[in-house]
């Protein structure tokens, strides 16, 4: 919703609150349901309201748990038995400077200081531990902004006695503890409130007539990072950022002006700009995400753009290249369609409105960010907080080689007659086997994220996974698979409950740049074979339909599957018997987990 | 800026921070009046004014009003 969307307007959002509500709820579409419990240390009212519509925006659902006020402390350490029945999937604690219980004196001794150091940190570090140990769910944790006095004036910043200083030191241990712990994140309040700014952030009139530890105008902003945090870690993150060429990546048309007449490098003021976009967007890239190209334009031309010798970006540097005359919104289905990806996974960037209107139109769930003077750029992509990390694994590095590498196996492709010939041609090899630890971070990443090939759909948290891995009740698989292209990691996750003599499969994914590769029959092989070793007879299959996964509505019946039961809303349950199963997969060579 | 301007930019505000268009100000009109107007939404209330007007309340201006004829005059005493 436009409303929702950086660079929100927080006047708008605040005075048209009910009126944003009421519309997202008449939004069609699936969303995830979860339950959010926030601990305040100051009022969370509005802060609950404002994050809700955020949620709603991106598919989320949310329940809350609000704290009595400022009870924050006794709620994790002694949690009430409402909080404890809640069952939160995530906890914000919402904790600010105006929640600090030792701050130093002038009067204090250095060892005074250190001692109320430690007392503040042990303060949280024991609610941390003890949420963590009961709910083994991911904790969100404010750091603190600076404070809104400086005592000792520009002193307050090095002087141990300083407000300023002394908060700079927690933000500090709070930064490690975030480092050494996974499913712990910090929401970063500081560069909130400098963002923002001190001065109006701190207003003294909001805290000490509402209680509130903000002035009521930042609660958007404040709200909308806890909801990326959120969102990211529900897989709700955009995935490509397609952009446009001509006055995006560079100043002019190249068409027009010759790739010499084009504005980027370090010559000019707005050759400069445009180079720093380049170069952020090329970080973008080394983060994993995918780059595209999406112009009106000759494809030699755009070629010889991206090869223009001040440029910080290279036509290697994008998975895709669409420069072509077509409108752009078919452009863009197109390059969703050529990933494997739904059209929500794309950040579209134009400087052109009318082109930004048509996408936005056209394709909804694209986010099209308003680029308005090259200036402007970055902080439009920047703050959008689509591409927000918190979960960062070895494949997102190596995401768009294999993609590429993907480009190739098509073209390859073409080439063959007969499609199993084709198959055996890719070399394939795969590794399948029950979890290894230095995996979980991706395994627990896909659940999140696969929505296609994806016969249950359900997510879990990396807490969550942890607590499969280490149970005996589990028969778990994944699969990884490498070619003679490239290494496409891991790609394929399937849990099974073990429950009597059956073994209930409730995930079973894949990742579709995998698609028809027969690995679904070698993870079946392997299951069927699990199976058999601890003397489990039947599989026992489950399709939850959604709007997006139609693709495995059949799976199980190709399997050889029968079909046991069927609810109305398409729900299907299937067996089959592993006693006289033999194995499907031919073009794979399967191998399991490197011994030690 | 008259007292009929004032009043017919608040009623907006008003309809649209609780989300209802009947809603109809009078000088007269109170928390007691409109349903939804407890001490949660009166932060958001004073906050959407505000910017409506592009003025400040002060502390003692807040806790002292009684009735939306009062916040109107504050608003155009502001104003001037």
């Amino acid at each position: 919703m436009q409303e929702l969307i950086y660079p929100f307007d927080p006047g708008v959002i605040i005075r048209k609150r009910k009126a944003l509500k009421r519309a997202l709820e008449a939004q069609e579409g699936p969303r995830l349901r979860k339950k959010i419990a926030v601990l305040g240390g100051s009022t969370t009212s509005d802060l609950v309201k404002t994050l809700e519509l955020f949620l709603l925006d991106a598919g989320i659902e949310p329940v809350f748990y609000e704290s009595e006020y400022a009870q924050y402390f006794q709620d994790a350490m002694f949690p009430p038995e409402s909080l404890a029945s809640f069952q939160p999937d995530i906890i914000w604690i919402h904790t600010t400077g105006r929640n600090i219980e030792n701050w130093p004196t002038v009067r204090d001794s250095d060892q005074q200081v250190e001692e109320k150091l430690a007392a503040e940190l042990g303060r949280f570090q024991a609610m941390w531990e003890s949420l963590e140990k009961r709910f083994r769910c991911p904790i969100i944790q404010n750091n603190f902004e600076k404070p809104f006095f400086r005592l000792l004036g520009n002193r307050d910043a090095w002087d141990i006695h300083g407000r300023t200083h002394f908060t700079a030191r927690l933000n500090g241990a709070f930064a490690q503890y975030a480092a050494e712990h996974q499913g712990f994140f910090l929401n970063d309040t500081d560069y909130l409130a400098a963002d923002f700014g001190l001065r109006r952030w701190a207003d003294p009139a909001c805290w000490n007539m509402y209680k509130y530890a903000m002035c009521f105008e930042a609660i958007p902003a404040f709200t909308f990072s806890v909801a990326n945090i959120i969102k990211s870690l529900f897989g709700k993150n955009k995935k490509v950022l397609a952009l446009d060429l001509d006055n995006t990546l560079w100043g002019g048309v190249v068409g027009d002006d010759g790739v010499e007449g084009i504005e980027i490098g370090q010559e000019t003021g707005v050759a400069q700009s445009y180079y720093e976009f380049q170069s952020y967007v090329k970080q973008l890239k080394d983060l994993g995400i995918l780059l595209t190209v999406c112009s009106k334009n000759e494809e030699e031309n755009a070629l010889a753009g991206l090869s223009h010798p001040e440029g910080a970006l290279r036509p290697e540097d994008f998975t895709l290249i669409k420069a072509n005359w077509e409108n752009k919104d078919r452009n863009i289905r197109e390059t969703a369609a050529a990933l494997d990806l739904l059209p929500e996974s794309i950040v579209f960037a134009d400087d052109n409105p009318a082109e930004r209107e048509i996408v936005q139109a056209q394709v909804p769930g694209v986010l099209v960010p308003e680029l308005e003077g090259v200036e402007n750029y970055i902080a439009a992509i920047d703050r959008s907080g689509c591409f927000e990390t918190t979960t960062f694994s070895q494949d997102d590095l190596k995401r768009g080689e294999m993609y590429k590498a993907n480009a190739l196996r098509a073209a390859q492709q073409a080439s063959f007659g007969d499609y199993g010939e084709y198959l055996r041609s890719l070399q394939m090899h795969a590794v399948i086997d029950d979890f290894l630890p230095v995996y979980l971070t991706r395994i627990t990443q896909l659940t999140n994220k696969s929505n296609q090939f994806n016969l249950t759909t359900r997510r879990f948290t990396t807490e969550e996974m942890e607590t499969v891995y280490n149970s005996p009740d589990y028969i778990r698989l994944y699969g990884k698979l490498v070619d003679k292209f490239g290494d496409n990691g891991v790609v394929s996750v399937v849990i099974g409950r073990k429950n009597g003599e059956a073994l209930d499969i409730e995930l079973w994914l894949m990742s579709c740049r995998v698609l028809k590769r027969d690995m679904e029959l070698a993870m079946l092989d392997k299951l069927a074979e699990r199976c058999r070793e601890q003397g489990l007879k039947t599989l026992r299959g489950f399709y939850y339909p959604t709007p997006k996964n139609g693709m495995v509505k059949g799976l199980y019946e190709s399997f050889g599957f029968h079909k046991t039961a069927e609810e109305p809303d398409g729900s299907t349950v299937w067996e089959l018997e592993t006693g006289s199963y033999a194995p499907k997969c031919k073009v794979i060579a399967v191998t399991g987990n490197p011994v030690e | 800026m008259d007292g009929r301007e004032i009043f017919a930019r608040l009623n907006k505000v008003f309809q649209e921070v609780f989300d209802d268009p009947s809603i109809r100000l009078t000088p007269q009109t109170t928390a007691d009046d409109i349903e939804d107007w407890d001490s949660l939404e009166h932060i958001t209330l004073i906050s959407a004014v505000e910017r409506e007007f592009r003025m400040k309340f002060k502390m003692k201006e807040i806790s002292s009003m009684k009735n939306v004829g009062e916040m109107a005059g504050i608003i155009q005493e502001r104003a001037r």
